[in-house]
């Protein structure tokens, strides 16, 4: 844990002496910011005492910010070799694949921190319901862990950090809507199945302020194939090519 | 604290990048790794370093196994790849501080063991720049003082001279063969001088396989076993001179290497001496000797020998 722990402060440190994080929070409270004060779902206007609008455009911002936040983490070490010392350190490939999952989700998890302010606004204007807040908390981080697994992926498949960036998209893009889409159109089973790999029905469902089993076991399942997956990857420079 | 290398073999694809190395390394020894490029010297110390997994074949650093206690192997040894990678976005004070916390080195111990890896590393000058700004040479310092900061038992270096200036050259030999006094020591290189002035055992490899393991001395007996002596003769005239010599019953062959002031190589044969000969022809023909220096085997010749092809 403490080796884990090493590592994911390391790229933290890393996210912010890039100024990576800085600009990322940056972006992500003005976007969300802007979206839910004064443009559309206006909370003043709508006069209803809700995060809804904050929710939906935090999702698709985060969206676009994750490949952007993970595709360094392995992409970089395959491409400049230093992958090579990490993992000659007393650590396991796995420690090395949770510790940089643990960094980012950290970071994201300090922007979300961050928005707190909009809450505690939005609920003196009126009525709120906290536990869709909650919920609608727990969906992002949710959603964003899972992302999050898929880029580490992605980043660990290649030394070229902008082929990891749009894989992860590609793969979100799959995850986000192309799903949904193919589950509308063809029903019966298939269209159950693509339901349920629709990212974005679970995170709809949370959202609302249902947490069930099912959306939680989900992203469970994405986050573990993710991480497994990289860890995978790593262990590929073993095999016999 | 022996390194045991048994039947070890490693295989990219259909080659075999080494092929069924062994060899046993005590504590306090200096292995000199030697051979040319693409001979397989880097890939061993990969796997030695638990790197890459094995082929096949066993590694066992302080009595665990590589591939039983990889964790416990790598808090053993420091190891410095060929390619010396960095992180170039980090302060050399970091970097070596985190390299220090991931290989477990107490917390009160940090400061003082980055503090005195920057002292011998020779970085003090450097150590608040970025890794990214540092010259070649300063890289390697940082590589070299990342793989002892937690002063381990086993050091692992590929070509850790590489870059450095020849009064650094000197310190970080000096540097290893003082830690190779007690802890155990490979390292590869490719200046052969280097390996016969630090290291206590040479092994040579070529194509994946070990064509000769032994100390300087061994290795240069074994490579010769007829003497070579530089002899000048003065006082006689090139064609009797050349004749005479070639008609001594010790002598194998003669090699002219100036025709002008009557040089030879001469080449005995096996396990025979000649320079008392050579010395008598001369006074017999009342000639007189110039030069007569016995020419010693040198690393590069038994390292031409053995792997040209
Ligand atoms: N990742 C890899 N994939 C395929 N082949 C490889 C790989 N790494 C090494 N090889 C091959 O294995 C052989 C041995 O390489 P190695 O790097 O061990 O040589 P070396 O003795 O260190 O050479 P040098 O003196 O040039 O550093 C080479 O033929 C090389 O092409
Ligand atoms: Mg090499």
């Amino acid at each position: 844990m403490r080796q884990i722990w090493i590592i994911a402060k390391r790229e933290l440190q890393s996210f912010f002496d890039s100024l990576i994080a800085y600009i990322m929070m940056i972006a992500f409270l003005g976007f969300s910011g802007f979206f839910t004060w004064l443009y559309g779902g206006d909370v003043f206007f709508v006069g209803q005492a809700s995060l809804q609008t904050f929710f939906e455009v935090a999702y698709w911002t985060l969206f676009f910010f994750i490949p952007a936040l993970t595709m360094r983490l392995f992409a970089e070490e395959n491409r400049s070799g230093t992958i090579e010392l990490l993992l000659t350190r007393p650590v396991s490939d796995w420690q090395v694949v949770t510790g940089k999952f643990l960094s980012t989700v950290i970071l994201i998890a300090i922007a979300l921190l961050l928005t707190v302010p909009y809450y505690i606004t939005v609920a003196n204007i009126g009525n709120i319901d906290h536990g869709a807040v909650i919920t609608g908390y727990l969906g992002l981080i949710l959603m964003s862990a899972a992302y999050i697994s898929i880029g580490i992926y992605t980043s660990s498949i290649t030394n070229n950090q902008i082929v990891a960036f749009l894989l992860t998209i590609f793969i979100g893009i799959f995850f986000h809507l192309i799903c949904g889409i193919l589950a509308h159109s063809m029903g019966g089973t298939m269209g159950t199945f693509f339901n349920y790999l629709s990212l974005q029905n679970h995170f709809n469902s949370i959202a609302r302020g249902v947490i069930d089993s099912r959306d939680i076991i989900y992203f469970a399942s994405i986050i573990t194939l993710g991480l497994v997956a990289t860890e995978a990857t790593l262990a590929r420079r073993n095999a016999s090519k | 604290m022996d390194i045991i290398v048994k039947n070890l073999t490693k295989t990219y694809g259909s080659q075999k990048a080494v092929d069924n190395i062994s060899f046993h390394l005590k504590q306090g020894e200096i292995l000199g790794f030697l051979g040319p490029n693409g001979a397989g010297k880097t890939t061993t110390m990969k796997a030695i370093s638990c790197f890459i997994a094995p082929t096949s074949g066993e590694i066992e650093v302080g009595g665990y196994s590589v591939k039983e206690n990889p964790d416990k192997v790598k808090s053993l040894l420091g190891y410095l790849p060929e390619s010396n990678p960095l992180y170039t976005d980090m302060g050399v004070i970091d970097y070596l501080k985190y390299v220090a916390e991931l290989q477990k080195v107490p917390k009160e111990k940090v400061k003082s063991r980055v503090a005195e890896m920057i002292a011998v590393c020779g970085l003090e000058a450097e150590k608040h720049k970025i890794i990214g700004e540092l010259s070649k040479g300063y890289r390697q310092r940082v590589g070299l003082a990342q793989a002892m900061i937690h002063d381990p038992e086993v050091l692992i270096l590929d070509e850790p001279t590489t870059g450095l200036d020849p009064n650094q050259i000197i310190e970080i030999r000096e540097l290893i063969k003082r830690i190779g006094r007690e802890k155990t020591v490979i390292l590869s290189s490719h200046i052969l001088a280097e390996v016969e002035a630090t290291c206590d055992r040479i092994l040579i490899i070529n194509k994946g396989s070990i064509v000769a393991d032994g100390s300087y001395e061994t290795l240069s007996k074994k490579a010769t076993s007829s003497e070579i002596i530089h002899v000048g003769i003065e006082g006689g005239e090139f064609d009797t001179v050349y004749q005479a010599l070639k008609e001594l019953p010790t002598i194998a062959m003669v090699d002219v290497k100036s025709a002008e002031e009557n040089t030879f190589d001469i080449q005995s044969k096996p396990d025979m001496v000649s320079a008392k000969a050579i010395f008598d022809l001369c006074v017999e023909n009342k000639w007189y000797l110039s030069q007569l220096t016995p020419i010693e085997t040198k690393l590069e010749d038994i390292f031409h020998e053995l792997t040209a092809n």
